[in-house]
């Protein structure tokens, strides 16, 4: 039975199912609070659970998102239910930190990670294309580097205490989201009062539903960097039809609530700025490609012992503070008195994200085995 | 003779360039040990798509896919 269900999930008609159920979900979660054309953002939810934690005080963007929570641990449960959790660790987490910092940089640049360019594509925001040519173009150059023999070297099997710290922390989180503790006057926990952060579906849906994209990305392997990656490296649309299912539904899910706003500027929570719109998710790309998952992905891997993956992970948390007090995010096109005001990177976020790129191919070009 | 490739302890897609270099180099049958489900699975899914068959059998929890063709 259970190898049964393994082979399904991982068919083809399995990893299209569960790019439609996810597709759904993220308009639903639109309806019901979340940020417009937001609907599951791993990026922009764990820097908002950044923001939460005082990491940094961009007072827009501060909430212990539930669904980062059920990403980790419904893939916990899969993991375990499948007898496939397995604590592993040690392949060049250093790098992994870096890489998950840039890769937080990059997408907070563009304001979004390859999940919402997905889901703003399907709210019918343009800037969304110019996004994910940004991040087609990242990703072939990690190809580039895969072809060229790089990898981080292997992990070794470690105790199975070291799979559970990223779930555990992951409880943690959602106890301070249920208790709301205030740790000193003017202290986190933070929760924005307007802004992103401040729209929010009910919290038992957005962790059932985190839950359940948890569990049922674990058994597909579903990964939105891995779909364009496939493609390139090996001519394998196993992946990307997933994510084309993804976009598919939301579309029409978001057709279904009247969310559809076809447009190029400003579309809400994004901006017109060409140049790092495409810089930022080039930079995203590569260090997904890099570090082997989307972000999502690297919260799934976690979620079943992985623990460079959890290292990203913590490395995206960390990226997004250094990301808002250093003023590297970009910046939402605004309208002021009727007029389109273009947002998009400050200079130092510019500079961050040239840095950004120059270190990935740095890592890219010394990390490489020669055969 | 046997042609091995270790892919224990490497994520993917790893083991899928190294199953597939070794299968496009012709000779069979090709060995490829792997660690995880994921990469069981992966390799499989590659090795049939390029006209392979593959036997896959399982030690603890590592995995060893005879690909012939």
């Amino acid at each position: 039975m259970m190898e049964r269900l393994t082979r399904f999930f991982a068919s083809r008609m399995g990893i299209i199912l569960v790019g439609a159920i996810i597709g759904i979900f993220g308009p639903l979660l639109q309806k019901l609070g979340n940020p417009a054309n937001m609907g599951i953002c791993v990026a922009c939810f764990e820097r908002d659970i950044a923001g939460a934690l005082g990491l940094h005080r961009a007072g827009v963007v501060q909430y212990i998102r539930p669904e980062i929570v059920g990403f980790v641990l419904g893939s916990m449960v899969a993991a375990f239910l499948f007898r496939e959790f397995k604590a592993r660790a040690g392949s060049a987490p250093i790098v992994r930190f870096v890489l998950g910092a840039f890769a937080m940089i990059g997408a907070l640049v563009f304001l979004g990670c390859p999940w919402r360019a997905g889901f703003r594509l399907a709210g019918g925001d343009l800037t969304a294309v110019v996004g994910i040519i940004g991040l087609v173009v990242g990703i072939w150059i990690g190809v580039q580097f895969l072809r060229s023999g790089y990898n981080l070297g292997r992990s070794q099997k470690t105790y199975t205490a070291v799979g559970w710290i990223l779930p555990l922390l992951m409880v943690g989180l959602l106890l301070l989201l249920i208790f709301k503790p205030v740790f000193s006057e003017g202290g986190p926990i933070f929760f924005s009062e307007s802004g992103p952060g401040s729209q929010y579906a009910p919290l038992a849906v957005s962790l059932i539903i985190g839950l359940a994209i948890g569990f049922l990305a674990q058994r597909t392997r579903f990964c939105t960097m891995g779909a364009v990656r496939d493609v390139i490296l090996m001519r394998d649309f196993h992946l990307l039809s997933g994510l084309a299912a993804l976009i598919v539904f939301a579309f029409l899910t978001n057709l279904v609530f009247g969310q559809f706003k076809l447009g190029y500027a400003a579309m809400p929570v994004a901006h017109t700025s060409f140049i790092w719109n495409i810089l930022g998710m080039l930079l995203a790309g590569l260090a997904y490609t890099l570090a082997g998952g989307c972000p999502g992905r690297q919260l799934f891997l976690a979620g079943e012992g992985d623990g460079d993956s959890a290292i990203f992970v913590l490395g995206m948390i960390t990226g997004a503070g250094i990301a808002h007090n250093f003023n590297l995010a970009a910046k939402a096109d605004s309208i002021v008195d009727g007029v389109v005001k273009t947002g998009g990177p400050s200079e130092f976020g510019m500079i961050a994200v040239i840095l950004g790129i120059v270190v990935c191919l740095a890592i890219g070009f010394t990390m490489r085995q020669k055969a | 003779m046997t042609k091995t490739v270790d892919a224990r302890g490497l994520s993917c897609p790893q083991p899928v360039i190294m199953a597939q270099k070794a299968i496009s180099e012709g000779e069979f049958p090709v060995e490829v040990m792997v660690d995880t489900v994921t990469s069981r699975e992966n390799v499989r899914r590659t090795a049939e798509r390029l006209g392979c068959k593959v036997s896959i059998s399982q030690k603890e929890d590592e995995f060893t896919l005879v690909i012939t063709k």
